[in-house]
């Protein structure tokens, strides 16, 4: 029994060996792929406005999306979405369904063992949100102020941490409950993600609420297979264009109500 | 399915729950003091009052008593700041609390005085006795003994309605619960000893309003 296991384990591993060594050989480039198939087949998200939902039309409609048709407008070829879900948005990738994933993906030291990431594209971040007239800009100056909070949410978790001892957090059953605490004036500062502040901005409401300071910054980058440096190399290029000339600036401005924060 | 069971979790939020439980006992007191005072204002108005007192009570009890309490809380917390009426989580709670026990008790008293017979009120005016004294000495003393039992398991009901209170971030028992489930996801437990808790303050307010009942309308000695 000991050596059969022993026979079994070595000739699996001497056989994933041996794949590794093939499959970089017997590919050529995944750019080259797309480039021949004339065609970017993207992984986006249908379920996670305002980065990814069903549109009017059933079409997908967001951030993500439009960050696919810019990239597929500057390779010249045809885009092809995927919706996915976030559960099984990195599988399609490492099953080569797609090319890329864009679905609000946050670098993880986990997700990085499987695949690949390019330089962030869109912000994705927790914070303390408030009114302009509101004079807030670190966690020190929540002393005495009333801040609203999702209950068990990561920023709950976290601004309970290190929030001064005489800042009053108020803890709501969910988002809704948190966004008509802050509208109503019952707090005077929310704690959320930039998602939940855009959803607010998108009402259009009296009271804004801007980013005053950061509590966790994981912005989103496209994911995609490893070992394509050639495609990654572009891929971040294009980016890198897209920002120097306003191209992502319109996108968030569009989906986020903002334009793209300095240090994405 | 195994499931390793772990109070100690929990037990280490128990300040959380103490200070829980105590406002939710305050939240009933004061809900069930001015509740109780502003159900007797109705049901004087309903059977006694002049004609828009009536009609006005009338529409407050249909309202009250067919709408969810959550929606009258979050009405009152969420809804009046648009015009104007900016409240605290807690006075917005003791408010829901208050109005909505006094649209149960204004009904429940109302139906304790409208069973006083005809002819112990005619004995009242025969005495020259004003309508006030006719309505507190002969009317509404006997009347609240009679529904006490009632009246008593409606404010228990209002107490454990209550928990409602803890979606607009009152700290109240049942947010001290959610909230330990939401740090240590021992919701098993958390829940289990809220119950607990929850339990215990029903038996004791029950056992209050009976030692209340009691001073009220002490029990009749044989002479």
């Amino acid at each position: 029994m000991k050596l059969q296991h022993l026979l079994f384990s070595l000739s699996t591993s001497l056989l994933a060996a041996a794949a590794l060594t093939i499959a970089p050989l017997a590919h050529a480039d995944a750019l080259d792929d797309i480039v021949a198939a004339k065609t970017l087949r993207v992984a986006v998200p249908q379920d996670f406005p305002p980065f990814g939902s069903a549109g009017p039309d059933m079409r997908p409609v967001g951030y993500d999306i439009d960050t696919a048709k810019y990239l597929a407008n500057k390779l010249g070829v045809v885009l092809e979405l995927v919706p996915v879900t976030s559960a099984n948005r990195i599988p399609y990738l490492t099953t080569r369904k797609v090319d890329l994933v864009i679905s609000s993906l946050g670098k993880s030291p986990e997700r990085e063992q499987v695949i690949d990431f390019s330089e962030p594209y869109a912000p994705f971040y927790n914070g303390v949100f408030g009114p302009a007239s509101e004079k807030v800009s670190s966690v020190g100056d929540l002393a005495g102020k009333t801040v609203g909070v999702t209950r068990g949410a990561i920023e709950d978790i976290e601004l309970s941490k290190i929030a001064p001892a005489s800042a009053i957090i108020k803890r709501y059953e969910d988002n809704n409950g948190t966004i008509s605490a802050f509208l109503s004036g019952q707090v005077e500062l929310i704690a959320s993600g930039n998602v939940v502040a855009a959803a607010i901005l998108a009402k259009n409401p009296p009271k804004k609420p801007e980013p005053k300071f950061l509590i966790k910054n994981s912005p989103c980058s496209i994911g995609l297979n490893k070992d394509e440096p050639r495609l990654l190399a572009k891929i971040n290029l294009l980016i890198e264009q897209g920002k120097k000339d306003g191209s992502f600036d319109r996108i968030s401005q569009q989906w986020l109500g903002a334009k793209l924060p300095a240090g994405i | 399915m195994r499931y390793h069971f772990n109070f100690g979790d929990v037990f280490a939020y128990t300040p959380w729950l103490i200070k829980g439980a105590l406002l939710t006992l305050e939240l009933i007191g004061i809900g069930g003091v001015l509740g109780i005072a502003l159900g007797i204002f109705g049901a004087w108005a309903r059977s006694n009052g002049p004609r828009y007192l009536r009609v006005l009570f009338g529409a407050y009890v249909e309202l009250i008593r067919n709408t969810p309490f959550l929606i009258q809380l979050f009405f009152i917390f969420f809804g009046l700041p648009s015009i104007g009426i900016q409240l605290s989580e807690l006075e917005a709670a003791s408010l829901a609390m208050v109005i909505n026990l006094g649209a149960y008790s204004t009904e429940i008293i109302r139906a304790g005085v409208e069973a006083i017979p005809r002819g112990q009120i005619e004995a009242g005016q025969s005495l020259a006795m004003t309508r006030l004294q006719i309505f507190r000495h002969i009317v509404l003393r006997p009347a609240l003994q009679k529904i006490w039992p009632a009246l008593s398991s409606q404010v228990v009901i209002v107490m454990l309605g209550s928990a409602a209170c803890s979606q607009i971030a009152v700290e109240d028992l049942s947010f001290a619960a959610n909230f330990i489930q939401s740090r240590n996801f021992r919701a098993f437990e958390s829940y289990f000893i809220a119950t607990g808790i929850y339990l215990v303050l029903a038996i004791l307010l029950r056992q209050v309003m009976r030692g209340i009942g009691l001073i009220l309308f002490p029990p009749k000695v044989p002479r």
